[in-house]
C-alpha cells in the first residue's frame, strides 16, 4: 500500500489522449478504477503487462503506462498466456469487451480459467459491439434492439460469473461503473489473487445500447446500475430475484496456479524423470 | 567433431526439434495436428529439461498468440502445425509481421484443401505461406529435403527471425517430417546462432521500439524491462502508437516489405547439382528434390547434361538466382507436389518462360524419379 496521493498522470500516456471513447461511456471509470487499484497496491509499472484484443474496451491498453500489447480480436488471453508463462514474475492484466471475451474469445476465456493461470481478466460488459456501431453481443440478452437485431434479439445471454466459475476460475467478481470504489477494491483483490481472476464490470454504452433500447442517457443508465443491482445475498433478492448481484462469487486458494505447476514439471524434467 | 551421442536416426520432425533447441528455442505453444504432432511431443519432453516452457493450447490460434506473447518477454519461440492449423494461424501471423515480432512457424505440409489428405504428402501451402494472411506484407519461408538440412534451415529460421524481426515459416512436408534418417548434431558454435538484439538505450531515455537503426535492424526491449512501450497490429509510429497518418502508414508498410525483399540474396539458401554444363535443369525443393536429384544422377550416368537447383528459401523468392542459374538451359523442369505454385515464380524469373515445364504429382504419393523422367523424355522428343 503506497501512501503517495494518486495522480492519474503517473499512470497514463499523455500522447495517447484524448481517448476515443464517446461522451458518457463507462469505460473511463473502469480505467480510473484500474489505475487506482494499481496505485493502492503499490505495483511497479515495469512489472505489469496489459494485453487487450479489439474493441472500444481494448483501447485501454494503449492509454496506460505499462507494457502494453494490443492484439487481435478475441485472442488477448492467448497472447497473455504466452507472456505470463514465459515470464511468470510479470502481472498480467487483460481488459476485454463482452464480445471480445465471450464471442470470438470465448474458447480462450474458458481455457484460461480451466488452467488457473495467474491472469486478471476484466470483462467490460456493455452488452453491445460499440466500435462497429451497435450490433448485439452474447451479453445483450433476448428482446433487445441492435443494428443487427432490428426485430429484437432472440439470442440468450451468458452469465459471465456462472461461466467463469464453471470453467474453473478461482476468483470471480462483479461490479458496475456506478460502484467505482467497489470496482477498485475488487480489482485489487483480483490482481492480488494467485490464479485466474475474472472481474465483470457493467459499463454503459449510451451511444448504442442505451439509445437503441431506450435506456436513457449515461446518467440514467448508471442509475439503472444503482437500482437494479444488489450485493450478493441481499434481502432485496427475496422480493426481486431478477436483481443483478455484485461482489465476490468465487475465491479459492487451494487450486494450483498454472505457472507454478509448470515449474514443478521443469524440476521433474531436469531430474530426468520423463 | 562427431561422437556417438551426436549421431541420431530420427524423423524429420525431430530434426526440426533438434535444430530449434540448438538455435535457442525456449518457448513452444502448439496444438495436435497430423503430420506435425511429433514436433510438439518431443518439445513437451525436451523443453522443460533445459528450463524452457511448453504449452498445449486450446487451439491453433491460441498457440500462435501465445508464442507472440512469449517472444515479447525476450524468448525464442516456435509453434508447429499443418494445413488446416496453418490456415487458422494466419491472422496472428500477420500480427507478428505488423508488430515485427520474431517467431518461427513450422508447417509440415499435408494434402489440402480442407481436411484433405492428412497422412499423405503435399507441397500445396507454398502460396499460402506467402499470401495466407491479409494485406501486403513480406515473409520468409524455408524448406529442406533431408534431415541435416532440416536441422540447418531450422537454425537459420531462428536467425532470420531475430535478424529481420519477422515470422519465419518452415515449410516441411509429410515425407520429410515422418521419414527416418541420420542426423549429425553439430557442436555448439559450428553453426552461428543469432541472439536477440536488445536496445542499449538506458533507463529514462526515450526508447523508440520501431525506429530502425542505420543497418535496418530494430533493437528490442523485453516486456518487464525498463522501457514500457505499446505493441499493436494497427499501423503505428516509431513509439508503437497507433496512427493513420498517410505518411506513417505508407512508410511502415514499405519498411515491412523492403526489409525482406531488399535482402532476398542475403536470405536465399539453395543447393546445386551439376548445373555448370546443364542443358536441362530441374528446380525442386523439399522431399520432391530427393527424386529430382536421384533422377538427374541416373541421367548423368547415361550422358544427359542435366542438373538440379534445389531451393531452400522459397520466400522471398530468389528470382535473380533462378534466372542466372537457368540462363543457359534448353529446358527447366520444376518438380513439385502441387498444381504449380513454384513453377509460376520460375516462369516469372527466367528469360524464356516457354521453356519452363511442370513435373508434378498431387495424389498424396511422393513424386518419383520416373515421373520426372517421363516428362524429360517428352521434352527431349524421345517419346515416353
Amino acid at each position: 500500500m503506497t501512501k503517495e496521493r494518486f495522480d492519474f498522470k503517473d499512470y497514463i500516456r499523455p500522447r495517447f489522449f484524448p481517448h476515443m471513447w464517446c461522451p458518457g461511456c463507462g469505460h473511463g471509470i473502469v480505467l480510473s478504477s484500474l489505475l487506482r487499484a494499481v496505485h493502492e497496491l503499490g505495483l511497479d509499472k515495469n512489472d505489469i503487462v496489459i494485453t487487450s484484443g479489439i474493441g472500444c474496451s481494448s483501447r485501454i491498453s494503449g492509454y496506460v503506462d505499462f507494457h502494453s500489447l494490443h492484439t487481435i480480436h478475441g485472442r488477448a488471453l492467448a497472447f497473455a498466456t504466452g507472456v505470463k508463462l514465459s515470464k511468470p514474475e510479470l502481472k498480467a492484466i487483460v481488459p476485454m469487451g463482452d464480445g471480445d471475451a465471450l464471442a470470438i474469445g470465448g474458447n480462450h476465456f474458458i481455457h484460461a480459467a480451466r488452467r488457473n493461470i495467474d491472469i486478471t481478466a476484466i470483462v467490460m460488459n456493455n452488452r453491445i459491439y460499440g466500435m462497429t456501431g451497435g450490433q448485439f453481443s452474447p451479453l445483450s440478452g433476448s428482446g433487445k434492439k441492435a443494428t443487427t437485431a432490428p426485430y429484437k434479439t432472440i439470442d440468450r445471454e451468458f452469465d459471465i460469473a456462472d461461466l467463469a466459475r464453471s470453467a474453473g476460475a478461482t476468483f470471480v467478481a462483479r461490479s458496475t461503473v456506478f460502484h467505482a470504489i467497489e470496482c477498485k477494491d475488487l480489482l485489487k483483490k483480483a490482481i492480488t489473487h494467485k490464479g485466474f481472476s475474472v472481474v465483470e464490470i457493467l459499463t454503459q454504452c449510451p451511444t448504442y445500447y442505451g439509445r437503441k433500447n431506450k435506456e436513457g442517457d449515461a446518467i440514467q443508465m448508471m442509475e439503472g446500475y444503482k437500482n437494479n443491482t444488489v450485493k450478493i445475498g441481499s434481502k432485496k433478492l427475496e422480493d426481486n430475484p431478477n436483481l443483478i448481484q455484485r461482489g465476490i462469487f468465487v475465491e479459492k486458494t487451494d487450486v494450483p496456479e498454472y505457472c507454478e505447476a509448470y515449474d514443478k514439471i521443469i524440476q521433474t524434467a531436469m531430474k530426468g524423470k520423463a | 567433431m562427431n561422437n556417438k551421442n551426436n549421431i541420431k536416426f530420427i524423423q524429420g520432425n525431430e530434426a526440426c526439434v533438434e535444430g530449434a533447441i540448438y538455435a535457442g528455442l525456449d518457448f513452444f505453444a502448439g496444438y495436435p495436428i497430423t503430420p506435425s504432432t511429433e514436433i510438439a511431443e518431443h518439445l513437451a519432453s525436451r523443453l522443460p529439461q533445459k528450463g524452457g516452457k511448453f504449452i498445449q493450447m486450446e487451439d491453433e490460434i491460441a498457440s500462435m498468440g501465445a508464442v507472440i506473447g512469449a517472444s515479447l518477454t525476450g524468448h525464442k519461440v516456435m509453434t508447429a502445425t499443418s494445413g488446416p492449423g496453418f490456415s487458422l494461424k494466419q491472422e496472428a501471423l500477420g500480427y507478428a509481421c505488423m508488430a515485427e515480432i520474431p517467431c518461427v512457424i513450422a508447417n509440415v505440409q499435408r494434402g489440402g484443401p480442407s481436411t484433405g489428405n492428412p497422412t499423405h504428402v503435399s507441397q500445396g501451402d507454398i502460396n499460402q505461406a506467402r499470401w495466407g494472411t491479409h494485406g501486403d506484407h513480406a515473409i520468409i519461408a524455408m524448406t529442406a529435403s533431408n534431415h541435416q538440412d532440416v536441422f540447418n534451415i531450422t537454425v537459420q529460421a531462428f536467425n532470420l527471425a531475430e535478424t529481420y524481426r519477422t515470422p519465419v515459416i518452415l515449410l516441411l512436408d509429410e515425407v520429410i517430417g515422418h521419414m527416418r534418417e541420420k542426423l549429425v548434431i553439430p557442436e555448439q558454435g559450428e553453426i552461428p546462432v543469432v541472439e536477440r538484439l536488445r536496445t542499449s538505450v538506458k533507463k529514462g531515455v526515450d526508447y523508440h521500439p520501431y525506429l530502425p537503426r542505420e543497418d535496418g535492424r530494430l533493437p528490442m526491449s523485453d516486456f518487464g524491462g525498463e522501457h514500457r512501450y505499446n505493441v499493436t497490429g494497427l499501423f503505428h509510429d516509431m513509439w508503437g502508437f497507433p496512427s493513420n497518418d498517410p505518411k506513417i502508414v505508407s512508410e511502415l508498410l514499405r519498411h515491412l516489405v523492403d526489409k525482406i525483399e531488399n535482402n532476398v540474396n542475403e536470405i536465399a539458401m539453395y543447393k546445386e547439382y551439376w548445373l555448370d554444363d546443364a542443358d536441362y535443369i530441374l528446380i525442386s525443393y523439399g522431399s520432391s528434390a530427393r527424386s529430382a536429384v536421384h533422377m538427374a544422377r541416373n541421367r548423368r550416368a547415361r550422358g544427359v547434361k542435366i542438373g538440379v537447383l534445389e531451393l531452400q528459401t522459397l520466400w522471398p523468392f530468389p528470382a535473380d538466382i533462378v534466372r542466372e542459374k537457368c540462363a543457359g538451359a534448353k529446358a527447366v523442369i520444376v518438380v513439385e507436389m502441387n498444381m504449380g505454385q513454384v513453377v509460376t515464380q520460375v516462369k516469372n524469373a527466367v528469360d524464356n518462360p516457354h521453356n519452363v515445364f511442370l513435373a508434378n504429382r498431387v495424389d498424396g504419393e511422393l513424386i518419383s524419379p520416373s515421373d520426372i523422367k517421363t516428362l524429360l523424355r517428352m521434352i527431349q522428343g524421345k517419346g515416353v
